[in-house]
């Protein structure tokens, strides 16, 4: 088996916190998998995660001192029902794949991140969501059953609906490594979008305009400039739009509709100085994008899926700009009703001036069976910021306790510094969580730095 | 485990009655630190310190340790690191003395090089191995100012903290990679029990100050840290003063 023995150091997408695991094991058959996760328990305390793309913000696919499953070996698409469009396919297999793969039978992934490279283990795992959950759910919404691998070796099937299943759709890869899975499609007729664009000039006209008219669109998000203040507080612009019927391409377009070539531009540097995106550069960012996009509204806009989903997937390791000490990503969710909360959290956010460029709010729909799974009913607001503002942990931990105390929770695969405290208040199903963990996997073999710090 | 931005939830501290360790200690249990281990001499010092953390809300135990028996540190450190990971291990014993006394009593002065030098070897040794099993963690150094470089006043303290500050840059490559992150502190004259009684030296500083510093490296995941930071560029110039004349500045 492909193994890596020497130590590896491993980080988030953020860069923050890196520590080093023991071993990187490069599993390419269910059978190696298995070997190296019986291997993980044969080793003692420090266990093993699986890990895909890295994407996730914080410490959720690392393992200090254990071993960490790189799935990105196990990549095979099994089988494709181009039919009834339904997919079966490896754990490994990164979106931007399955896109590949699908699009030119009609056929696109029911739900995508802000990001095709995340693997479909991952998107499991975190139970991702999109710009479209206000309508279709959450990832494994989706998915109609998974194959788990128990940390005694064997092989489980979990179709929707059952415990191991629901533990496991956001369970953070800690109920087993998850070797494949089957998913259900969404049947596009090209590979194109129609977006309407438009402007809300405060917070309150971007609630208002979300809330009257989000159920005419499948996807839906709103950009908002956290560093505007006074009356321009929560200013935004608003995209949002549906696959492209193919009557709406243009003639030239019509030849090719279903073709997918998302474009790339030269990878960030190596070495960014730190404070790159400072208060000022941000701004000014931010001040431009507002004002690039129209006035009134501009509707039918052809985009390419990538320029729509995935903006920031053509320049690789993004990640990079904000320098050495790396960011943090903070994604909360308040429910409805918890509108003041929403109001007040961002208030404090503009009012700080955080530099974030990446702050995006929009409206979940129903939530999702998952016990540890992000979306319930309401508001949900993503920001980066830079990890060595002054002060900013402090300051984050205050934002949590008005999320707390609205009813809401932080998204664990963007964690990297909640207090481990306030988890159960976040996630009420956190016990039938670790009873069912205590249960499958008795002593521990699947652990993170993530179940470490929270003690999931 | 440690946060984004450093804090750790677990810390062991070896030399548990130090005014800086404990003032480092109160600050970071003010954010992410539950546990703590205060390692020393059994002394009702160490209980009253212990106490006090534990005012705070952390949970607090002691564990008897003494720099200057090396033959025990396995044993007893590695009982600790055996109840669970260890985010932090902030070295900071060390003894001052009195130049005068330890210029003529050679076996006293020894044991100031025991204490401040080898007992960190061996405490430090023992510490990096676990951390590096754990694949994550800071060994933060208490080292002084006073031994970048030697003066008359002060060079039996000062060189034992010259060898100190040595071993643990070394000590900070070697785990380069490992995860784990070493952290060398070096305060000026710092207003502590310490230096009751001693004429206080310019860019003075408290514990408080050296403890801010401390967290603010560890987000930075800095290797060196001096408090106050000034007295980087004033090191770097006296370091480089001609000895006839260092000798005969009045520090």
């Amino acid at each position: 088996m492909p193994v890596d023995t020497a130590p590896v150091e491993v980080t988030g997408w953020g860069r923050t916190a890196p520590t080093t695991a023991a071993r990187l094991v490069r599993p390419r058959s269910y059978e190696e998998v298995a070997d190296a996760v019986l291997d993980c328990a044969a080793d003692g305390a420090r266990g093993g995660i699986a890990r895909g793309l890295g994407r996730a913000y914080g410490d959720a696919a690392q393992n200090a001192g254990g071993c960490v499953l790189d799935m990105t070996g196990l990549d095979r698409v099994r089988t494709i029902d181009a039919r009834a469009g339904v997919v079966v396919c490896d754990a490994g297999v990164s979106l931007h794949r399955l896109m590949e793969v699908l699009l030119p039978l009609g056929w696109f992934v029911p739900v995508t991140p802000g990001t095709r490279y995340v693997t479909v283990g991952g998107a499991i795992g975190a139970d991702i969501h999109g710009k479209n959950h206000h309508g279709s759910g959450s990832f494994s919404r989706h998915v109609v059953s998974l194959d788990l691998l128990t940390s005694d070796g064997e092989v489980r099937t979990a179709p929707s609906g059952t415990d191991l299943f629901d533990a496991t759709a956001g369970g953070m890869g800690l109920t087993g490594v998850i070797l494949s899975a089957t998913v259900r499609l969404l049947p596009v007729e090209t590979s194109l979008m129609s977006v309407d664009t438009e402007r809300a000039t405060d917070l309150d006209d971007l609630m208002a305009r979300l809330t009257a008219t989000d159920h005419r669109y499948r996807y839906s998000v709103a950009w908002i400039d956290l560093l505007a203040r006074g009356a321009a507080m929560g200013r935004s612009v608003l995209t949002r739009g549906d696959h492209a019927p193919l009557d709406a391409l243009p003639a030239r377009a019509r030849r090719e509709p279903l073709a997918f070539r998302p474009g790339r531009l030269p990878a960030a540097p190596g070495f960014v100085p730190e404070g790159l995106l400072g208060r000022g550069s941000v701004g000014l960012f931010n001040a431009l994008w507002y004002h690039r996009a129209p006035r009134a509204r501009r509707t039918g806009e052809i985009q390419k899926l990538s320029t729509f989903f995935h903006p920031l997937d053509g320049v690789p390791h993004w990640n990079r700009v904000y320098g050495r000490g790396g960011f943090v990503q903070y994604q909360f969710v308040v429910g409805y009703g918890q509108e003041e909360a929403l109001r007040r959290i961002v208030g404090r956010i503009s009012g700080r001036g955080c530099p974030s460029f990446l702050a995006v709010l929009k409206r979940f729909g129903d939530g999702d069976p998952g016990w540890l799974s992000f979306p319930v009913p309401g508001w949900t607001l993503a920001l980066d910021i830079p990890a060595g503002l002054a002060g900013l942990d402090g300051f984050l931990d205050g934002l949590d306790e008005e999320v707390v105390a609205a009813g809401g929770r932080v998204y664990l695969a963007k964690d990297s510094r909640l207090r481990p405290d306030l988890l159960a208040a976040m996630y009420p199903r956190l016990a039938d969580f670790r009873a069912l963990r205590a249960e499958i996997d008795p002593r521990g073999v699947f652990t993170s730095d993530l179940s470490r710090r929270l003690s999931l | 485990m440690k946060d984004a931005f450093g804090t750790p939830q677990s810390l062991l501290v070896l030399g548990g009655t130090s005014e800086i360790a404990l003032a480092t200690a109160r600050r970071l249990i003010a954010r992410r630190t539950r546990t703590v281990w205060l390692a020393g001499r059994p002394s009702p010092a160490l209980e009253t310190a212990a106490a006090g953390l534990r005012a705070l809300g952390a949970e607090v135990r002691t564990v008897a340790f003494d720099a200057l028996d090396p033959c025990a540190h396995e044993e007893k450190l590695g009982k600790v690191f055996a109840e669970g990971d260890i985010d932090m291990v902030l070295l900071a014993f060390g003894v001052l003395g009195d130049q005068a006394r330890d210029e003529e009593q050679p076996l006293s002065a020894v044991r100031i090089a025991q204490t401040n030098y080898t007992g960190a070897v061996s405490a430090g040794l023992v510490c990096a191995k676990a951390l590096q099993g754990q694949g994550h963690g800071s060994l933060v150094v208490l080292s002084s100012v006073a031994g970048e470089r030697a003066r008359r006043a002060n060079f039996i303290y000062g060189s034992s903290k010259a060898g100190l500050d040595a071993f643990a840059q070394g000590l900070g490559d070697a785990l380069h990679g490992t995860g784990v992150h070493v952290m060398v502190v070096r305060p000026g004259f710092v207003r502590s029990k310490m230096t009751a009684g001693l004429p206080e030296a310019p860019l003075a500083t408290t514990p408080e100050a050296v403890a801010t510093a401390i967290e603010t490296g560890l987000r930075r995941r800095s290797e060196v840290v001096w408090v106050p930071g000034e007295l980087r560029a004033v090191m770097a110039a006296l370091r480089h003063l001609p000895r006839p004349l260092f000798r005969r500045l009045p520090v």
